[in-house]
C-alpha cells in the first residue's frame, strides 16, 4: 500500500453553531476531504445520507467509491472493514442502531479487536465503527440499547461517546485517525438537541480525555453521551439546594481518563455515576469498582449509580426507564443521606 | 452450471489430453518438492507434539496439493487469508521453516509473538494475514480487501480459504455476497475435506455441492479434484485471471480428504470409518503427481531421495534454530493490545513485574483438552 495520500487542511478557522449530527458529518467531510483512505459505509448511508442524515452530502461530493451503501449485512459490513483496514484504508463503517450490531459481534471482538495482538503486530485494523446508541427517541428495544459495556470488555477496542457538537467532531476525527479500532458511539437522542459551537476545519480532541463539564465541590458526578445534560438539569436543580455538583463528562470509556476521574472524586468525596444501560454490570460498576480500589478513603458516601434498570428496553414505560433529572437528584442526596 | 469434478490426472498420474497445463519442469519438481516438504514439516509438527515439546497441532496431511496447486496460481504481490490447513503457501512464499517452528514453539522468533496457538501464522512477509480459529471470518476480510484494492485501482488479487464446515458460517455468506456485489477481485477456495472435526459434510449442507452455492451469489462455481494438484493450479488460476481483470470473484470447491486427525487432540478412529480413509489412501496427491512426473521422466529415486533427505534435514535444522530461541519476555504481554499501552496496561504491568520481582507468580497450565 502507498503512503498516505493526505492533504492540508481546509484552512478554515472560527466556529460554526452546529448540531451534534452536523457536527459529525463535518469530521467526516473533513477526513474524507484530508486522508482520500477514509471510506464511509454502511446501510442507506449513500444516497440517502443515513437514517439519520448523519452521513448527508458525502455521496454527492466523494462518489460512491467513498461513499456507499451495503447488504443489509451487519457481519458483512464490520468483516470488510477489517480487510479494508487490514490492506490499507481507513473504514469508517456505519451499524444503523447500535441495536443491530450483534451479528457482527464476532467480527468486533475476536477478529478487529484482537487483529494488532494475535499478529504481533504484524496487521493492525484502524477503523471506526459508528453507530447511535441509547433510548430516548420512542424506539423501542430494537432502537433504543446502550450496549457500551461489552465494548469495553474487549481489549483492543476503544469506547468514545461524545456529548457536545464541538466534541463529536473533535473525537470523530481523532477516532478516524486513531491507529486502533474504535467504537464510536452516538447520542441518538441529542442528535439534533443543544446546538453548539464547532470550529471549523481542523478540531481533534485527544481519544482518552475527560472533559469537566461543570466545577463543584459537593459531589461527583460521571456520565457521559446524552446523560450528561441530564446531570447538568440535575446539578442546576441541586444548586438550589446549595449543592455544589462537578460533572465529568467521560468522553472515553476506553481507554477511560482515570486521573481526572479520581481527582474530581478526591476533591469531592462523593460519586454518583449515571448512565443509560442496564445497572448491572454497565460501565458504572466498573467506575464504582475503581473507585472503590484506589480512592476509599476519600469517600464521604456510598457510590451511588443511577442507571436503565435491569429490564429489556421498554417502548410505552420508557420515560420511567430512561433515567432523568430527578432520579440524578435523588442518587446525589442518596450520597449525603447515608 | 457444472457440477462436473475436473480433474487432470488420472489415479495412475496420466494428464487428459489437452487438459495438462504444461509447467516448466523444474516448476514441477518445486511443486513436488514443497508438497513432500509441506508433508515432512506436518509430520514432525505432529511428532513434537506427541513428544510434549509443543502445545498443539493441525495437519494438513492429503491436502498439500489443493492449497499448494491453489496459491501457486497467485503472484507473490498478492494476498492471502488463510483458514488453518495451508501451511505449504508458507513454503511457496519462501518464509524460512525456523520462522514457522517458532510460532508453534511460541518464543521469541514468532513473528505474531507466542499470541496465538500453534499453526495459526501470521505472515506479513508473505501477504498471510493472521489465521484466526473461528472457521469462516477470514471470507469477509478477503471481500473487503478486495473492494478496498479496486476503490484504490491496484490489481491486488486476494485467495481465502475454508474448509466444509466453514460454508455453514454466517461470514460465507456474507463474504460471498459482499465479494459479487462489489465484484472484488477474491478467489474463494473451499476445501471439501469431508469432515469438520467430527461432523461430515454431509451433515453441513443438503445442497448438491459446495461449488453449486456460487450460483446464488452471482458467481462462478467450480468443483475440482482437490487432489490433484494440476487441476487445482488450472481451475485457480482462471479464477485468478478473471479476478485481476475486473470480472469479480470465484468459488472453487477442491473436493480433497484430511487425512489425518482434526487436531493432536483429536482420534479420527472413533468416528471414521477405515474403509473411507483407506479409499482415499489410495488419491493421495502427492503419490499421483509423483507417477505423472514419473510419466515425464521428472522423478527418479535419487530425486525423491534427495526432496525427502532435503526436507527433513532442513526441518531438523530449523527445529534446532527454533527451540534454541528464547522465550519471550513477560513484560510482551501487553504489547500491540494498542498501539501504545493504555494507563491501564501500563498499571497491569507494573503490577505484574513486581509481583515477579517478589517470585513464585504463574499459574500451573492444563493441557489443550479438545
Amino acid at each position: 500500500m502507498t503512503a498516505t495520500d493526505t492533504k492540508a487542511g481546509s484552512g478554515k478557522t472560527g466556529t460554526k453553531v452546529m448540531t451534534l449530527l452536523e457536527a459529525i458529518t463535518d469530521a467526516m467531510r473533513f477526513e474524507m476531504e484530508r486522508d482520500d483512505r477514509v471510506i464511509v459505509f454502511g446501510e442507506d448511508v449513500g444516497k440517502k445520507g443515513g437514517v439519520f442524515g448523519t452521513t448527508a452530502g458525502l455521496f454527492e461530493k466523494f462518489g460512491e467509491k467513498r461513499c456507499f451503501d451495503t447488504p443489509l449485512s451487519e457481519c458483512g459490513i464490520i468483516g470488510t472493514a477489517i480487510g479494508m483496514a487490514v490492506y490499507g484504508l481507513r473504514p469508517v463503517a456505519e451499524i444503523q442502531f447500535l441495536d443491530f450490531i450483534y451479528p457482527a459481534f464476532d467480527q468486533i471482538v475476536s477478529e478487529a479487536a484482537k487483529m494488532r495482538y494475535r499478529s504481533g503486530g504484524e496487521y493492525t485494523c484502524p477503523m471506526v465503527i459508528r453507530s447511535p446508541y441509547g433510548g430516548g427517541i420512542r424506539g423501542g428495544h430494537y432502537h433504543s440499547q446502550s450496549s457500551e459495556a461489552y465494548f469495553c470488555h474487549t481489549p483492543g477496542l476503544k469506547v468514545v461517546i461524545p456529548s457536545t457538537p464541538a466534541d463529536a467532531k473533535g473525537l470523530l476525527i481523532a477516532s478516524i485517525r486513531d491507529e486502533d479500532p474504535v467504537m464510536f458511539l452516538e447520542p441518538k437522542r441529542i442528535y439534533r438537541h443543544g446546538k453548539g459551537e464547532v470550529p471549523l476545519g481542523e478540531h481533534v480532541v485527544p481519544i482518552g480525555k475527560a472533559r469537566i463539564a461543570r466545577e463543584g465541590t459537593d459531589v461527583t458526578v460521571l456520565c457521559y453521551g446524552a446523560m450528561v445534560s441530564v446531570c447538568e438539569q440535575a446539578a442546576d436543580e441541586a444548586a438550589k439546594a446549595g449543592r455544589s455538583i462537578e460533572i465529568v463528562d467521560l468522553r472515553t470509556l476506553v481507554p477511560l481518563d482515570e486521573a481526572t476521574v479520581l481527582e474530581s472524586v478526591r476533591k469531592t468525596g462523593r460519586v454518583v455515576i449515571a448512565y443509560e444501560a442496564p445497572k448491572t454490570c454497565g460501565y458504572g460498576a466498573e467506575l464504582s469498582a475503581l473507585i472503590a480500589e484506589k480512592c476509599i478513603e476519600y469517600l464521604e458516601g456510598p457510590v451511588v449509580r443511577v442507571a436503565g434498570f435491569d429490564t429489556p428496553f421498554p417502548y410505552a414505560l420508557e420515560h420511567l426507564y430512561m433515567p432523568d433529572a430527578k432520579r440524578v437528584l435523588a442518587g446525589i442526596e442518596k450520597t449525603f443521606a447515608w | 452450471m457444472s457440477l462436473e469434478l475436473l480433474t487432470i490426472l488420472d489415479k495412475d498420474g496420466k494428464a487428459q489430453k489437452g487438459k495438462d497445463p504444461n509447467l516448466p519442469a523444474a516448476e514441477l519438481q518445486k511443486l513436488y518438492r514443497l508438497m513432500v516438504t509441506t508433508r515432512a514439516l506436518d509430520d514432525r509438527g505432529l511428532a513434537l507434539q506427541r513428544q510434549g515439546r509443543i502445545g498443539f497441532y493441525l495437519q494438513s496431511t492429503g491436502q498439500e496439493a489443493s492449497h499448494i496447486g491453489a496459491a501457486y496460481a497467485l503472484k507473490d504481490s498478492d494476498w492471502l487469508f488463510p483458514a488453518y490447513r495451508q501451511p505449504g503457501i508458507l513454503l511457496l512464499r519462501q518464509v524460512p521453516i525456523s520462522k514457522i517452528i517458532c510460532e508453534w514453539f511460541g518464543n521469541s522468533g514468532d513473528t505474531s509473538k507466542g499470541r496465538q496457538m500453534p499453526v495459526h501464522y501470521s505472515f506479513r512477509q508473505a501477504n498471510f494475514v493472521s489465521i484466526s480459529s473461528p472457521i469462516g471470518t477470514q471470507l469477509t476480510h478477503a471481500a473487503g480487501a478486495g473492494m478496498a484494492a479496486r476503490i484504490r485501482g491496484d490489481d491486488t488479487v486476494f485467495m481465502t480459504f475454508c474448509g466444509d464446515g466453514g460454508t455453514s458460517s454466517n461470514d460465507f455468506h456474507s463474504g460471498l455476497n459482499f465479494a459479487a456485489v462489489y465484484k472484488a477481485p477474491v478467489v474463494f477456495v473451499v476445501e471439501n475435506n469431508g469432515w469438520a472435526i467430527s461432523v461430515p459434510s454431509s451433515r453441513q449442507t443438503n445442497s448438491e455441492s459446495m461449488a453449486i452455492k456460487a450460483d446464488a451469489y452471482g458467481m462462478p462455481g467450480v468443483r475440482v479434484d482437490g487432489n490433484d494438484i494440476l487441476a487445482v493450479y488450472r481451475v485457480c488460476k482462471e479464477a485468478v485471471d478473471r479476478a485481476r481483470r475486473g470480472d469479480g470473484p470465484t468459488l472453487v470447491e477442491t473436493v480433497t480428504y484430511r487425512m489425518a486427525s482434526h487436531s493432536s487432540s483429536d482420534e479420527a478412529v472413533r468416528y471414521r470409518d477405515a474403509k473411507e480413509f483407506d479409499a482415499w489412501k489410495q488419491k493421495d496427491p502427492i503419490a499421483r503427481f509423483q507417477r505423472y512426473l514419473e510419466h515425464k521422466k521428472l522423478w527418479t529415486k535419487a530425486f525423491e531421495q534427495e526432496c525427502a533427505e532435503g526436507a527433513k534435514a532442513a526441518i531438523q535444522a530449523a527445529v534446532t534454530t527454533a527451540e534454541a530461541m528464547p522465550n519471550l519476555g513477560p513484560e510482551t504481554l501487553f504489547d500491540d493490545v494498542y498501539m501504545n499501552l493504555t494507563p491501564q496496561l501500563k498499571e497491569q504491568r507494573k503490577e505484574l513485574h513486581d509481583l515477579m520481582l517478589k517470585g513464585g507468580v504463574g499459574a500451573e497450565i492444563g493441557h489443550f483438552p479438545l
